[in-house]
């Protein structure tokens, strides 16, 4: 049964200072999943990632990576692993070629040659290679970035915000790609902020304040939210939204697109609530909750342990 | 009308307050504000003295008579001459100068006294190691005077004619190493060391904290490296940058400056590498220790200046009080001066070179040392 688990860690604790970054978090993620890392800016997605390959010495915590124990076997972790940075961090004053032929040469890469040229015929950056990656554009730095992470051949790739900054169309062909890699028994944990790459993910986790609030697939966290949503149509729903805002039975009243999703944890206080706002002419109508209604719900739910 | 923004105190006064407040965080820059007129005070208040006294002195008395040990007597009461050791031959002489253990040596030849009471005016002969003019002039100077009152004393009664009006002996004073005593001589190979000094431990200095902060250190943690690897891997390619630096300095020396260049040239090659490499490491030390650029610069700085001041290329090493002795001979810069004029214009050859040059390498091992430990495997 763990022959095909890359990641089972229990208790991974990070702290700085006196503020926990991450709180005793357990994460399996099996062979060929790409597993999707959801929550807020500062929830330690980053920092969990960082302990998994070794930038940063957990706390608490232990299990395995690919095989090798996180606390003591760093360094044959990182072997195995392409860790891509949220932040571009390849030499911006040294072209694609050189960039790549680094990588290859510091992970000790067989045939180095034909695996740089390989890597940039793959990633169709082939005649733009002598091109230096400071001057690329985002999209063309994070395809950079995924074939720097991808020439030894990792086993696992932890990729960190890989599509922050990037047009949906190249979002659209950098996920394929992640897909193409998975089906070949790649193993993929990502974090993101966009719902539609999180239903692309075959499993999720939310994380908040350190916390591991959720996970499963996008079906299981959305049952598991236990959440009733009502969707609303109609003229000025920002005041219906305000005059609907902490009525019992209301969890949260979000606007999504022309329409105002109200949802809440309690179905029956939920329609009594809205039950005065059942007029002309907005039009009502219970819709199952989305996984952004379950998003939203969760970051409201989690005490904030940070006072900043 | 728009109503003007007139200039406001309390602006200002916050402004003020604000940069007081970030000057007391950032420790360095204070340090530096404190450091450097505390360095320069004691430095040219006190430490500097241009006209060096009680000079290491090497004698060779081949006469052991009254009349010699008077004159020695005569020369370390000038307070310029302090004898710290005997020689017995012409060669021994020779070596102790090359390697600067003493800065004089005087010889008192083979029947001085008798030549002096016969009146044949014998010679006493003094060679100073002249490489730095400034060290050693004052006490030249002040050689005849101090010979001739000497004498005084035993040149009494019937022995009075011999202490006539040209003197009852023959000084003769050997400048050694740089008998013109032209200090570009002694500059310019100097400045190499400094150049290097400079130049090397900045260029390291700011490798690790460049890539700290362009977010590139993420990445090269995130592999499968060692800190030795990254550490040596930026050192090494700067090597090569030094020796340009060296040919450059070189050439200028010889068909600029004409400084002689009695040594061996591959030898003082060899020598620099290990000069090179322990600035390097110095560099590379501080970059592990600075939190961005500014502060490697700042670190560089702090190492630069008493390197400047205190190895004996401003001012003569033995002009200096012990203490400023003691860290300068910390100091790598100080015995690679010592190896550059050594072979430049002392025709030093390996057995001298070498021992300076090991103090180089403890220097750059210690310094490597410090670096590898403080090098951090994480981000945390």
């Amino acid at each position: 049964m763990t022959d095909n688990v890359v990641i089972d860690v229990h208790g991974m604790t990070k702290r700085f200072g006196d503020q926990t970054a991450v709180n005793g978090i357990d994460l399996q993620v099996r062979q060929g999943e790409v597993y999707g890392f959801l929550g807020p800016n500062g929830s330690g997605k980053t920092t969990f990632i960082r302990m998994l390959c070794g930038l940063l010495a957990a706390d608490a915590g232990e299990g395995t990576c690919l095989g090798f124990d996180v606390i003591k076997e760093s360094e044959y972790i990182k072997r195995q692993v392409g860790y891509m940075t949220q932040r571009f961090s390849f030499y911006e004053d040294m072209s694609i070629a050189e960039n790549l032929d680094f990588v290859a040469r510091m992970y000790d890469v067989q045939n180095r040659r034909e695996a740089v040229l390989e890597s940039i015929e793959r990633l169709g950056l082939a005649g733009r290679q002598k091109q230096l990656a400071g001057e690329l554009s985002g999209g063309w730095k994070q395809r950079l970035a995924l074939a720097a992470c991808l020439i030894h051949k990792p086993r696992l790739l932890l990729l960190d915000e890989p599509t922050a900054g990037v047009d949906p169309k190249a979002r659209r062909d950098f996920w394929e790609q992640i897909h193409k890699l998975a089906a070949q028994g790649l193993t993929f944990l990502i974090t993101t902020h966009y719902m539609d790459e999180a239903e692309r993910c075959d499993r999720l986790a939310y994380l908040s304040y350190g916390n591991l609030l959720t996970s499963g697939t996008a079906a299981e966290v959305i049952a598991g939210a236990q959440l009733t949503t009502w969707s609303v149509g109609g003229p000025e729903l920002q005041e219906v939204a305000r005059q609907l805002r902490g009525k019992p039975g209301v969890g949260q009243a979000v606007a999504f697109g022309t329409k105002l999703h109200v949802s809440g944890s309690d179905a029956h206080g939920l329609e009594q609530a809205i039950a005065p706002f059942r007029t002309e002419p907005y039009v009502w109508q219970q819709i199952s909750p989305g996984l952004e209604d379950v998003f939203i719900h969760l970051m409201g739910s989690s005490k904030d342990n940070f006072s900043i | 009308m728009k109503k003007r923004i007139h200039f406001s105190f309390a602006r200002l006064w916050a402004i003020v307050l604000k940069e007081f407040i970030q000057m007391r965080r950032d420790r360095l820059t204070f340090g530096m504000i404190i450091g450097i007129p505390v360095a320069q005070l004691m430095l040219f208040g006190y430490a500097i003295n241009g006209d060096p006294k009680h000079l290491p002195t090497a004698v060779l008395l081949a006469d052991n008579s009254q009349q010699g040990r008077s004159l020695l007597s005569a020369l370390k009461n000038s307070d310029y001459f302090n004898f710290v050791r005997e020689v017995h031959s012409e060669a021994e002489a020779e070596a102790t100068l090359a390697r600067g253990e003493v800065q004089f040596v005087v010889t008192i030849p083979e029947n001085f006294s008798r030549n002096l009471l016969r009146g044949e005016k014998p010679t006493l002969l003094i060679e100073a190691d002249a490489t730095d003019p400034s060290a050693t002039g004052n006490a030249i100077a002040s050689l005849r005077i101090l010979l001739g009152s000497a004498l005084q004393q035993d040149l009494k009664g019937p022995l009075a004619f011999l202490a006539g009006s040209d003197g009852p002996i023959n000084l003769r004073v050997h400048a050694r190493y740089n008998p013109e005593g032209i200090s570009q001589y002694n500059i310019v190979p100097g400045l190499m060391g400094v150049v290097l000094t400079m130049t090397m431990v900045m260029i390291t200095g700011l490798a690790i904290t460049r890539e700290r902060e362009r977010g590139t250190m993420e990445n090269l943690l995130s592999m499968p490296t060692r800190p030795l690897e990254v550490l040596l891997g930026k050192i090494i390619p700067y090597i090569f940058v030094g020796y340009i630096q060296v040919g450059l300095i070189l050439t200028a020396a010889r068909f600029l400056f004409h400084v002689p260049m009695a040594g061996s040239i591959p030898l003082l090659l060899l020598a620099s590498s290990v000069f090179i490499a322990a600035n390097l490491a110095m560099g590379i030390t501080f970059s592990t220790l600075a939190k961005n650029q500014l502060q490697a610069m700042q670190m560089t700085f702090f190492f630069f200046l008493p390197s400047l001041l205190l190895s004996g290329f401003m001012f003569p090493f033995r002009g200096m009080p012990e203490w400023a002795q003691v860290i300068g001979e910390l100091l790598p810069l100080t015995h690679f001066l010592r190896i550059v004029r050594g072979i430049l214009l002392k025709g030093n050859g390996i057995e001298e070179v070498v021992l300076q040059l090991w103090q180089i390498m403890l220097f750059a091992l210690v310094v490597l040392t410090i670096g590898v430990k403080r090098y951090r495997k994480t981000l945390d």
